[in-house]
């Protein structure tokens, strides 16, 4: 069989213009598709879906709210509507359009969420978008995913305009790794395991999948055998896929540009608590809000890392080890 | 002043003159009707919204059973005009218009607000059939709407979108939005009817958050802005057909109306936005619905 992964990792690529075509040769292949943007067509390049189908794009000025409810409106009318603004503005200004409209009234519109995590690096916190997940995680109907580079974009964005129902597509900004090669077949609310391993398993979501496999490969060599998973749907959730990792591994790690509160680790931990509680660590952005700065020495400065990926692997490998008893004892003296 | 009591200010057209009596007569009568019908599920439930639902009788009685290109053998016909009813809470009227048009049995409005009801406390749309959108978080109704309106120019389609506003509901930021996206757009197949009540939960709407002058502000806009008195189903059936020849930007029907319509001792009064009647007063409000439905009699 062809391999998956790309060894090494191909140079990075936008992910916003990954998005920007992959909406282009969607629009080519659906003519029920739509456009809209809250005049941010520029930053997430839906302007190229604009530029090349300008009577299926509408730009409805700084307005979320409005944004989710005309799209509810063009889904009344049997389009497949995309609704494109920043991430963090669908978590919390357009919330109640998404919780009322999209999840209760199942209205069949898409969420591109742009610049999700902290992507959006200079602009700070105001336009990070940490508690996404967890927000939509909590709505009922809801679908989330997030693709992890700029294939996955390709692969994932003609399955969520296809998906039947709500589904809010978590985008970066910036120019990711290309992990994968052409023989990607990501199928919405299936994890897939990237590397085998014994010891522990790394799950992980978006940007953190290129640091997991990274992360896996020095630990090998410290004779640590992780398997590696990537939870591209974030909902509805693979607890068959977790609760068997939870089971052969004995031991997991969650890795995400998000909260360590309700999103991937929060899920995870949800799961396995009822199915195969097994240790569990969470590397993500502790419960606080980020600052501004470079992208890459954000997430470093945040904790979003192959090291930290590591350390957390050690450290959930050593408790796995431990009793309870001695675990206890350890936070304790610690 | 009681902005119920406000008469129309915009420009007056010739209301009254394209439908025959006794059409007018017949729908007038159902909406007396109504308000009975609705009096009777509130009280039963003692939960609902009474005010509002008895002051947009007679525009909704005039959309389902004359204007509305609709089938309510087939709910979801493609072609069907939509209705948005944004003013949610007011639904007890929606239903006992919706049930007596067809959409469902008029048994099922004994079920209003209960449970493994279809007729939830507000709107659900695929659950009850003639419900298009969820509503009751109040807002939503007029960039909802210029989304069908959108869909609707798409495709090339005659097909028209109507959405049901309170005037306490202009309070809501997520309106003028919606104006502005109606007016980009040119939504001329896009008419809204704000039921211009004057009374919110907790008081005037002069007092709450003063919203006049209404049809000066859609005017700005750009919206073509009729107005009229909302009672008077003469003038309701003729700003619905007068908003159909306006071919270059969307229409506002100001209805000018009276929260509690027809029950003396509820109308303008906020503590019938969400009353519950005992049984003395709900004798005492039948009998005055009864009588005013009989003034519409031969």
């Amino acid at each position: 069989m062809a391999s998956l992964i790309r060894d090494p990792f191909g140079p990075s690529e936008s992910m916003r213009k990954a998005y920007g075509e992959a909406l282009v040769e969607l629009g080519h292949a659906r003519k029920d598709v739509v456009v809209l943007s809250a005049d941010v067509q520029s930053s997430d390049f839906s302007n190229m879906f604009e530029l090349r189908f300008p009577d299926r794009f509408f730009n409805v000025g700084i307005a979320e709210p409005a944004l989710v409810d005309a799209a509810v409106g063009l889904a009344n009318g049997g389009f497949i509507p995309i609704a494109n603004t920043f991430a963090f503005l669908f978590e919390t200004r357009a919330l109640e359009m998404v919780r009322t409209h999209l999840c209760y009234g199942k209205a069949n519109v898409k969420l591109a969420g742009a610049y999700a995590g902290l992507s959006d690096s200079f602009d700070g916190p105001t336009h990070h978008s940490i508690t996404d997940l967890a927000i939509f995680r909590s709505l009922p109907r809801m679908t989330i995913v997030v693709p992890a580079d700029a294939l996955a974009v390709a692969r994932l964005l003609p399955q969520v305009a296809a998906w039947d129902g709500p589904v809010f597509l978590r985008l970066c900004r910036n120019e990711v790794p290309q992990i994968y090669t052409s023989v990607y077949d990501p199928v919405i609310g299936k994890g897939i395991t990237l590397v085998d391993g014994e010891d522990v398993t790394i799950i992980a979501c978006g940007v953190l999948v290129a640091d997991s496999l990274r992360a896996a490969r020095v630990l090998r060599d410290e004779g640590i055998s992780a398997c590696v998973v990537e939870m591209h749907t974030i909902k509805p959730f693979d607890t068959e896929l977790v609760t068997q990792c939870a089971r052969l591994t004995g031991a997991i790690v969650t890795a995400e540009e998000h909260s360590i509160i309700g999103g991937l680790g929060g899920a995870v931990a949800e799961c396995i608590v009822s199915t195969c509680p097994v240790p569990l660590e969470r590397v993500g952005i502790a419960d606080t809000f980020a600052e501004c700065g470079p992208y890459t020495e954000l997430i470093d400065k945040y904790g979003l890392t192959a090291d930290a990926i590591m350390e957390a692997v050690r450290r959930v490998v050593k408790r796995k080890a431990s009793t309870n008893e001695e675990f206890a004892e350890e936070i304790r003296s610690a | 002043m009681n902005a119920a009591t406000v008469g129309p200010t915009a420009e007056v057209y010739p209301y009254g003159v394209r439908h025959s009596a006794k059409m007018i007569k017949d729908l007038s009568m159902r909406a007396w009707q109504y308000r009975a019908q609705v009096l009777r599920m509130v009280y039963e439930r003692k939960s609902g919204h009474i005010g509002g639902a008895f002051s947009i009788a007679e525009i909704l009685t005039a959309l389902y059973f004359h204007h509305l290109r609709i089938d309510p053998e087939n709910p979801y016909w493609k072609e069907r005009d939509r209705l948005i009813f944004s003013k949610g809470h007011a639904c007890a009227m929606l239903y006992t218009v919706l049930a007596h048009r067809g959409y469902f049995p008029v048994e099922e409005l004994s079920t209003f607000r209960a449970l493994d009801s279809r007729l939830q406390g507000h709107p659900e749309p695929a659950k009850t059939p003639g419900i298009e959108v969820a509503a009751g978080p109040l807002g939503h109704g007029v960039a909802i709407g210029a989304g069908m309106a959108l869909a609707a120019r798409l495709t090339g389609s005659h097909r028209r979108i109507y959405v049901i506003l309170g005037d306490g509901e202009l309070n809501c930021g997520v309106i003028w939005e919606g104006l502005m996206l109606g007016a980009k757009f040119g939504l001329d197949n896009l008419k809204i009817i704000v039921d211009c009540n004057g009374v919110q939960q907790t008081g005037t709407t002069a007092h709450i958050m003063p919203t006049e002058p209404i049809a000066d502000k859609w005017a700005a806009f750009n919206w073509h802005v009729l107005e009229i008195h909302g009672h008077n189903m003469a003038h309701v059936l003729d700003a619905l057909d007068q908003a159909d020849e306006i071919h270059d930007r969307p229409t506002v029907i100001v209805a000018r109306t009276t929260k509690g319509k027809g029950v003396s001792f509820m109308e303008g009064s906020p503590l019938w936005h969400g009353g519950v009647p005992n049984e003395k007063q709900f004798e005492q409000a039948m009998s005055e619905l009864e009588e005013g439905a009989a003034q519409w009699q031969a």
